[in-house]
């Protein structure tokens, strides 16, 4: 495997995104160039006068990356020059506060891949909520608490948002998957025109899990139909990873702090039944079970 | 040859001949003919780049980002509301040294809602990094286009400019200009080169964060390119002079200032208005005079402290408001002679408020109120021609 995210960053133990960024730099090569928002990939890569990428990098604000990298796809058009175009960055900046910048970039059709890595929340900051955060999780801005269960809101349906917008490319995919998010980079960065991949990306400070389970976390949102692995083609679903017996998503739930509270108080077991909706709608829409 | 053009085609095509690489824009009035007629020029073929039509001024902004990275020489328009808007990319355009040029087609700031003309959005952005330099008709606005990007592109100074011109007043007339021309603007202004570009064979991290150590650092250097570009925006204007014929003044220029008891400072259009009214007070036997600020940023200390230094009484006629404390270019000014021996009496007025009118009557009130304060100066800062009836 080529190493274009250089040792010596300084994400946390156990943190998913390193490990995320190097197999999508591996799939992806050297003739690549990287606009990242503000996010903890940028914070741990890249202080001056230090940085941990071997494929360049930009960096200029938390709203505007597929801006930036709109204008770096032209410029390349306009030097007859050819490189992977590539942003790079979390789910606050996906969903929430570059909404009209992605919106942008998707309707105006620039070749740029744009990958979500996901981790629920705006965890640079500290665990706050975001749009991404999902149904009754824990986070410093939506508290457990005597009347509250967590996040009142479900996560939004951000793919939905790429596929209303014609991007020919959309999928899903996740860590505990190496070799599927390889190919779909490859495939992202093939097609003529926007793709969008979202990862989830479990935080072990956000989501409050012992260090070496991050993978075992991620194959637990797949195996219980919360994260469906899919890939959307020209607006039609082409390809989604099966799942032989969907676990009880209490599994999945159980395993990370953020869901504790619903264990514990009163109002968790509807709770619980609900997010199981959520699962079980999943698992009928992508017919994830044969 | 001159022609007669209106103001916002005179500038585009002037933005046309400097060649860029990457025009991006947002609509807002009154910037919208500038770019209009760009895009007309890329649908023509008379202009060979890729024009981006974006979602908003901040992504039109972003999107010179990306593209100056790359090494693509960038141009943009906006004004007022768009101008606000862009206000955190100001910020990383002129922190990360890319020399975007953009005109702002002067235009007053809501609330309450107004698309007229004054300069409250470009002064109240005077702290963002950017170099500032004021047009006072189009011929001018038109002739710091180029003159702009050739300071921009120093690379000993590697800063972004706002060339300023007031919204309808210059953007919207008709008057006879020399159009340039597009070889001669190519002989002037050379290719844009960067050292540094986002480039797969030499990768290079471009927006690294920095922390107490090293970020003063950073904002001194852009400090000192700031003052390095006092010389050289003098430079540049002495040769756009010897290659075109003409010149409207470097950081400074003056009018009837040589034994002037009483002299404006100014930016802008108002300008024009301010000569007319000196003749006529020149012909009364009124020792009046004028100094221009072309440059507001970097801001000139020295060549005001050297055009002022014999004047009786200052008077400064501005189109902005700094809501707290009088306004911007009297507050700079008072600053620049208080370490000197200067103890010219300064007071200072906001005028021309939303688009409202500033006549020739009006400079003369201004004048004879300036002559007054020799004697005591009663008010330091008023708005002219506030109308009390109206007010609660």
């Amino acid at each position: 495997m080529q190493n274009l995210l250089a040792p010596g960053h300084r994400a946390c133990a156990g943190c998913s995104m390193p490990t995320i960024v190097r197999l999508i730099l591996d799939a992806a090569g050297p003739n690549t160039i990287v606009v990242s928002p503000t996010s903890c990939l940028e914070v741990t890569t890249t202080p001056f006068p230090e940085s941990a990428w071997c494929v360049p990098w930009l960096h200029s604000l938390f709203e505007n990356a597929a801006a930036v990298a709109s204008g770096v796809e032209i410029a390349l058009k306009r030097f007859h020059k050819e490189a992977n175009v590539l942003v790079i960055g979390g789910d606050g900046s996906t969903f929430d506060i570059g909404m009209g910048s992605n919106s942008g970039m998707f309707e105006r059709g620039h070749k740029v891949t744009y990958i979500c890595y996901d981790n629920e929340a705006y965890m640079n900051t500290g665990v706050q909520r975001s749009g991404s955060t999902p149904f009754c999780a824990h986070t410093t801005t939506t508290p457990s608490g005597e009347i509250s269960l967590g996040n009142p809101r479900p996560k939004k349906d951000m793919p939905a948002i790429a596929l209303a917008h014609r991007v020919p490319y959309v999928a899903t995919a996740s860590v505990a998957y190496p070799v599927d998010l390889r190919r779909k980079v490859k495939k992202a960065i093939e097609t003529q025109g926007p793709s969008y991949i979202q990862v989830n990306a479990p935080c072990i400070t956000g989501w409050t899990f012992e260090a070496g389970n991050t993978v075992e976390i991620a194959r637990l949102a797949v195996e219980t139909g919360l994260w469906p692995l899919f890939e959307y083609v020209n607006g039609q679903l082409m390809e989604v990873k099966k799942v032989r017996r969907p676990k009880p998503v209490e599994d999945y739930l159980k395993s990370q702090g953020r869901y504790r509270h619903l264990f514990k108080k009163p109002g968790g077991t509807e709770v619980l039944k609900q997010i199981q909706a959520i699962a079980d709608a999943n698992i009928s829409k992508y017919c994830l079970v044969d | 040859m001159m022609k007669v053009v209106e103001g916002s085609y005179a500038v585009a095509h002037a933005a046309m001949c400097c060649s860029p690489d990457v025009v991006s824009a947002y609509p807002i009035t009154p910037q919208t003919h500038i770019v209009e007629h760009l895009s007309q020029m890329v649908a023509d073929g008379e202009l060979s780049a890729e024009f981006l039509t974006v979602d908003s001024e901040f992504s039109a902004l972003s999107v010179l980002v990306g593209a100056s990275a790359m090494g693509a020489r960038c141009y943009s328009s906006t004004t007022s509301q768009g101008l606000a808007l862009m206000y955190e990319v100001l910020y990383n355009v002129s922190g990360l040294r890319m020399p975007v040029v953009m005109t702002v087609a002067n235009r007053a700031l809501g609330a309450p809602l107004n698309i007229w003309n004054d300069q409250q959005d470009s002064v109240g952005a005077r702290d963002v990094g950017w170099l500032q330099l004021y047009t006072e008709n189009v011929q001018e606005a038109v002739d710091t286009t180029p003159q702009a990007y050739k300071i921009a592109e120093d690379m000993g100074i590697l800063t972004p400019i706002m060339v300023c011109m007031d919204g309808f007043i210059l953007t919207h007339v008709y008057e006879p200009v020399e159009l340039l021309d597009k070889d001669k603007v190519a002989g002037f202004l050379p290719a844009f080169k960067p050292e540094y570009v986002l480039d797969p064979a030499n990768p290079k991290t471009i927006g690294a964060f920095a922390d107490p150590s090293t970020y003063t650092e950073f904002r001194y250097l852009q400090f000192d390119a700031q003052q390095k570009a006092l010389a050289k925006i003098e430079a540049v204007a002495k040769e756009f002079q010897e290659t075109f014929g003409r010149t409207f003044g470097g950081l400074i220029d003056t009018y009837q200032t040589d034994d002037a008891d009483i002299v404006m400072v100014t930016m802008g259009s108002v300008i024009g208005t301010i000569k007319d009214a000196i003749d006529e007070m020149r012909a009364e036997g009124i020792k009046v005079g004028l100094v221009k600020v072309r440059s507001y940023r970097p801001f000139p200390v020295q060549a005001l402290r050297k055009a002022l230094k014999d004047a009786g009484v200052i008077a400064v006629i501005e189109k902005d408001v700094s809501i707290g404390n009088e306004a911007g270019l009297v507050t700079d000014l008072k600053a620049a002679f208080y370490n000197s021996k200067i103890r010219t009496p300064i007071i200072g007025f906001t005028a021309g408020l939303g688009g409202r009118d500033i006549t020739v009557k009006d400079i003369r009130k201004i004048t004879e109120k300036a002559s007054a304060a020799r004697k005591g100066i009663e008010s330091e800062f008023e708005f002219l021609n506030l109308r009390t009836e109206i007010l609660p």
